[in-house]
């Protein structure tokens, strides 16, 4: 088995070990959200349009970061550098989004402790966002290596792996968009 | 063609803090073999802590209305008792006899991920200490090894041990996962020439596969354990009744993780057993096909059957009939399995050494447990036993009687291998009787005690008939099971100093773990030769009768 493939069965492994913390997250904020088998009244906070352009933005950034490993293949390392700085601008500015959104919902006094919608829709969503950030620092300190004179070949392995990941981070969000947006105003 | 490989002779002295860069070498270790090492050496520390805990209790309960120790320290100290055997002992010594011996076994130098491997050991030996360190921060976690809400919410549980309890099962949790992914991928892309996975060591199978299941279930954990971190230090309200949360999601989240970790406790112990057995009854395992696919089923079924610990919550007739259903049927492949290993055992030339010994207490140990785990799986029959004394006896034949018993005889095989020196058998002997004989007399009663309508979790019961006498009998018994661990100890500080080298090979094993140097080199193997069949240390010391000859006219 080459590095290629076992860093890649190894990030398929991890990621499917994380769907299963989501899939905890997802099936109880499904339950919280409906208390009494009804859709909880807070839910009529939630900006599903706002949030829906930033969700384009978000799966857009994953459109960029195969841009940057299709550069790589071709050797084209600025080219590459600039698609992975898309990557890190628009996945802050998801983050950005998600925070204005926060700050919002609590100037409406729906916070985490309000009740068990707010308790859910914090706890999946932010837990969400630090996965977000998780994936922000790992394309940093690729590009900061193409940066470095070691290390002037940032390997296929390496990106492809992370690429994985982020994948992943836009495919959860995906579905806790559906859930979470979709569902409020369905 | 010549497959006999020379083996070179130990020029390292023991693994110990004494050697070259002492202490440091092993902090800073990315070994396989040290790090594995540290693993069974901090379970066996754990070990005697959860020891000590589990006889503070029998000594409380030994007689009524006892006082020796308050409620409180008693919630407490059975608390700790639970959480250290489960996580900080059966864990991390299946982990580490996983992450010595899975590289070993299939040909490998080391992990695939030599760092991972690291950094799960000291996720997993910090998140332990965080645990112990609430004792010193207000308050040891007490509200039982799995902590049911409403009670572990602040309202009810005030102190911060709970905080201590979850954030250290998040930490173990979290190192257990990176070992999960580090044994699959090791097992999937290092392995010897021609070692296929049909040709895999069971022992091997059973961790690979038991990965998956850590997979699975680790992270439900964790989410489940945020969500009560989340209430009790940020004022959510997930399961705080009084304010709409749902105590019996809690329940779920914590069942779905906790069905599948028995088992996550009990394969790799199978795998023990796959691997003692034949060894030392001379005959190859009897349907290692069933045996290594009925692994998978119990994999699959295991995440079907969490709701046979929720009977009593009242979630309706269907519900419980649908999970007492799963529950039978997962009882049929780990039967199946007892099975194999009883056919291995018919017609062979058996050798009772203290490994095969324990293997064969095993047996009868975890067929009384899984007998009483069946029988929970009647609805009505678990009404009435549910939270008593029956339990607790269910639960200590299928980890003690099962895995611990299984890592007994683990121990005895492998000792060789690891330090270069073999285990008295003398002392082994008398070892394994204290622990038969300590272990049945102490838990056995409890299913008296159960059907008696002893609740457990109680620090003290009133005088009713037979259960003063009963209870001191499990007293008492619990303190000769206590000392046989200390002739464990002493054995292997007896065993370790011993001149005499036991050899690579001293049980004539068949798997490649037995072909390098005992203990092995910092690089396991210099070449390993072509794999042809399960057994490749068999061919390579039968050239005239190899397995791979006979397979190929059959």
């Amino acid at each position: 088995m080459d590095k290629m493939k076992k860093n890649k069965t190894f990030m398929y492994l991890f990621i499917a070990s994380e769907a299963f913390f989501f899939l905890g997250l997802i099936i109880s904020y499904v339950y919280y959200s409906h208390p009494g088998g009804k859709l909880s009244s807070s839910a009529q906070y939630l900006d599903v349009l706002k949030t829906s352009i930033f969700t384009v933005l978000l799966l857009s950034s994953s459109v960029t970061i195969a841009f940057a490993g299709s550069q790589l293949k071709h050797g084209n390392k600025k080219a590459m550098r600039w698609w992975l700085f898309a990557t890190l601008l628009l996945g802050a500015i998801f983050l950005i989004g998600q925070g204005t959104e926060y700050a919002r919902l609590m100037s409406v006094d729906l916070t985490i402790s309000k009740n068990v919608f707010g308790s859910a829709f914090f706890t999946l969503t932010g837990f969400h966002g630090l996965h977000v950030i998780m994936g922000l620092i790992t394309i940093s300190i690729i590009t900061g290596l193409l940066f470095s004179e070691k290390f002037q070949s940032v390997d296929r392995v390496m990106l492809e792996s992370v690429s994985i990941y982020w994948h992943f981070v836009d495919a959860v969000w995906i579905v806790v968009f559906s859930v979470v947006y979709l569902g409020a105003i369905l | 063609m010549n497959l006999r490989i020379p083996v070179p002779e130990a020029t390292e002295p023991l693994p110990s803090i004494r050697t070259t860069n002492g202490f440091l070498q092993w902090i800073s270790s990315v070994d396989h073999k040290q790090i594995g090492i540290m693993y069974l050496w901090s379970g066996l520390m754990f070990l005697v802590v959860g020891i000590i805990e589990a006889l503070l209790m029998r000594i409380q309960l030994g007689t009524p209305q006892n006082t020796f120790l308050s409620p409180e320290a008693y919630n407490q100290i059975f608390t700790m008792h639970g959480t250290t055997m489960i996580f900080l002992v059966l864990t991390p010594v299946l982990v580490g006899f996983s992450t010595y011996f899975l590289p070993l076994m299939i040909g490998a130098n080391d992990m695939a991920y030599p760092r991972l491997n690291a950094f799960s050991f000291w996720m997993f030996l910090f998140g332990g200490l965080l645990l112990y360190f609430s004792f010193f921060a207000g308050g040891a976690p007490n509200v039982g090894w799995f902590s049911y809400a409403p009670l572990s919410e602040k309202v009810y549980s005030f102190s911060p041990g709970i905080n201590y309890w979850a954030l250290s099962i998040l930490l173990m949790g979290i190192g257990t996962i990176g070992a999960a992914l580090n044994f699959i991928v090791t097992t999937l892309s290092l392995r010897a020439p021609g070692l296929s996975l049909t040709k895999l060591p069971l022992f091997v199978w059973m961790v690979f596969v038991n990965a998956f299941l850590i997979l699975a279930a680790f992270p439900v954990l964790n989410a489940g354990v945020v969500m009560l971190l989340a209430d009790r230090l940020l004022q959510a309200n997930f399961f705080t009744t009084s304010t709409g949360g749902s105590a019996v999601m809690w329940q779920h989240l914590f069942w779905t993780f906790g069905h599948p970790e028995v088992y996550i406790l009990i394969l790799p112990a199978f795998g023990v057993i796959s691997e003692v057995i034949p060894v030392y009854s001379r005959k190859p395992i009897f349907g290692y096909e069933f045996v290594a696919a009925s692994s998978v089923a119990i994999t699959l079924l295991s995440f079907g059957v969490w709701a046979h610990h929720m009977f009593a919550v009242g979630l309706g007739t269907t519900f419980n009939s649908f999970f007492a259903a799963t529950s039978m049927l997962i009882a049929i492949p780990t039967g199946i399995k007892v099975f194999n290993w009883l056919a291995t055992m018919w017609g062979g030339s058996i050798r009772l050494t203290t490994s095969m010994l324990f293997a064969i207490a095993f047996l009868i140990d975890f067929t009384i447990g899984g007998l009483s785990g069946v029988g929970f799986a009647i609805v009505p029959v678990d009404w009435r036993l549910t939270d008593s004394y029956f339990v607790v006896a269910h639960i200590h034949y299928v980890f003690i009687g099962g895995s611990l018993t299984a890592l007994m005889a683990g121990v005895y095989y492998w000792f060789p291998k690891i330090t270069g020196r073999k285990l008295s058998e003398k002392i082994g002997k008398l070892h394994f009787w204290l622990f038969f004989i300590g272990f049945n007399c102490t838990f056995f009663v409890f299913h008296f005690l159960g059907l008696l309508g002893m609740p457990r979790r109680v620090f003290t019961y009133p005088d009713l008939p037979y259960w003063g006498s009963l209870n001191l009998f499990s007293t008492i018994s619990a303190f000769v099971f206590a000392f046989s661990f200390l002739v464990l100890i002493y054995n292997i500080v007896y065993s370790l100093r011993k001149e005499k080298s036991a050899g690579d090979n001293p049980w004539d094993g068949w798997t490649l773990e037995w072909l390098t140097t005992s203990p092995p080199q910092l690089q396991n193997f210099q070449t390993v030769p072509f794999v042809r069949s399960r057994r490749p240390v068999w061919d390579l010391n039968h050239p005239e009768n190899p397995d791979w000859k006979r397979e190929e006219e059959d």
